[in-house]
């Protein structure tokens, strides 16, 4: 007969409160486990039950936000998305991102990720500047475009691959996966004209060529982004662009508006609901 | 206002906590003690071989110096390093330039990663790197 008592682990949890601890120190908390429950469910049991100033960052519980990047057991992982049981553990051992500075708990300080990603100008670059103030239409893109960047474009900014790329651990001025691999997402798109742009920022010694394929970025990312093979890719481009084999094309037009198709039973645009001007 | 955060970058530790991580992190901290190990290797061999400008003399007292067991299984393990560093080499130069790590794509789960599509190389290249180590190893054992 199966044991009917509810079965318990150990939460090591990594506590820091500035301005009273020297460094960083572990918490244990025994804490039920129930069916389907997840590391970060498992922090809110914590907090409510033992541990009341218990910091951490989560909002969307599903795996989209990604605010609630942790350390867990060894590995960079989302809180939401990671199951106690898979983890198979008796002690589940959670601290904040290496590779970030800590602000209390498990809160990391992703500031220095955010500044390098808006270095990198992460948005359409362009010359017409008025269609992207005031669009009449959308840019032209085919769906074989679409799937050069789309890939890059699940990235969520959670900072797991931040935190387990070796280069980063060791180098604090190399850009890391999540400001490259979105500068490839950038780069690679057909509606885009920053190419020359980001090589500026992107061609000294903190950019890609800092990158030799430890491969950890792509092992960790809970979208299946794979920066790894974005920066891969983004070498080859500057490198073919160095040797002026990049195709180079300007960005994509303004589509046409549709012609020769039935518009019978389509209803008009509503009336804007943002005033003209 | 100062921040009160406090550091947490892995440093150097960051190489080698690969216990639960992937293969090609083992290949990223060998290539590069390696690559150490050879410069350091580099450095010494022009600074023995360098004693011949000073004569005959000069030369066979820097040759003997060098010419102990430990010495012998240094240059072994040298040429192992060679052997790794330069077959791994390769497979960083096609990979870093774009090429055996597939196009971008749909991410759906369980995902595919372009270290997964590479893994093939990189066993081959462990193999390769070991059976020249192995040959070399040979070649070190029959000379002596």
């Amino acid at each position: 007969m199966a044991d009917a008592r509810p079965r318990t682990v150990t939460f090591r949890v990594r506590r820091f409160e500035p301005g009273r601890d020297e460094r960083p120190r572990w918490e244990d908390h025994r804490v039920e486990v129930t069916p389907g429950m997840t590391v970060l469910d498992g922090l809110w049991k914590v907090k409510e039950q033992s541990a009341p100033s218990l910091a951490w960052r989560s909002s969307c519980r599903m795996g989209i936000c990604g605010s609630c990047g942790m350390l867990i057991d060894g590995r960079p992982r989302l809180a939401c998305n990671t199951q106690v049981a898979e983890l198979g553990s008796e002690v589940v051992a959670v601290g904040p991102l290496p590779n970030f500075d800590i602000v209390k708990d498990l809160v990391p300080d992703l500031r220095p990720m955010f500044e390098t990603h808006r270095d990198l100008r992460p948005y359409l670059l362009r010359d017409d500047t008025e269609e992207q103030d005031d669009p009449t239409r959308e840019y032209w893109q085919s769906p074989h475009e679409l799937e050069e960047y789309l890939q890059f474009s699940y990235c969520i900014k959670c900072g797991c691959c931040m935190a387990a790329c070796p280069t980063v651990a060791t180098d604090p001025h190399y850009a890391g996966p999540m400001p490259l691999a979105q500068a490839q997402r950038y780069d690679s798109d057909s509606r885009d004209a920053g190419f020359g742009e980001r090589r500026e920022v992107l061609s000294g010694g903190d950019g890609p060529w800092r990158c030799h394929f430890a491969g950890e970025c792509s092992q960790v990312c809970p979208k299946g982004v794979d920066p790894a093979k974005a920066i891969q890719l983004m070498k080859r481009d500057l490198v073919f662009d160095l040797l002026r084999l990049r195709r180079r094309k300007p960005p994509a037009a303004v589509a046409e508006a549709p012609h020769g198709l039935p518009r019978e039973g389509i209803p008009p645009a509503p009336p804007r609901t943002v005033p003209e001007g | 206002m100062a921040s009160r955060a406090h550091p947490n970058r892995l440093g150097i530790r960051g190489w080698v906590g690969g216990g639960r991580w992937g293969f090609e992190r083992y290949l990223y901290t060998l290539h590069r003690i390696t690559g150490l190990g050879l410069l350091a290797y580099f450095l010494m061999h022009i600074f023995v071989t360098s004693t011949r400008v000073l004569g005959p003399a000069s030369w066979k007292q820097a040759m003997d110096a060098v010419s102990g067991p430990l010495f012998a299984v240094g240059e072994y393990l040298v040429f192992a390093a060679f052997a790794f560093h330069a077959v791994n080499g390769v497979r960083l130069a096609l990979i870093e330039h774009g090429f055996l790590i597939g196009p971008p794509i749909e991410p759906i789960y369980p995902y595919a990663t372009s270290v997964g599509r590479q893994r093939p190389l990189a066993v081959a290249v462990m193999i390769v790197a070991g059976v020249i180590a192995l040959w070399g190893g040979l070649d070190f054992l029959t000379l002596r």
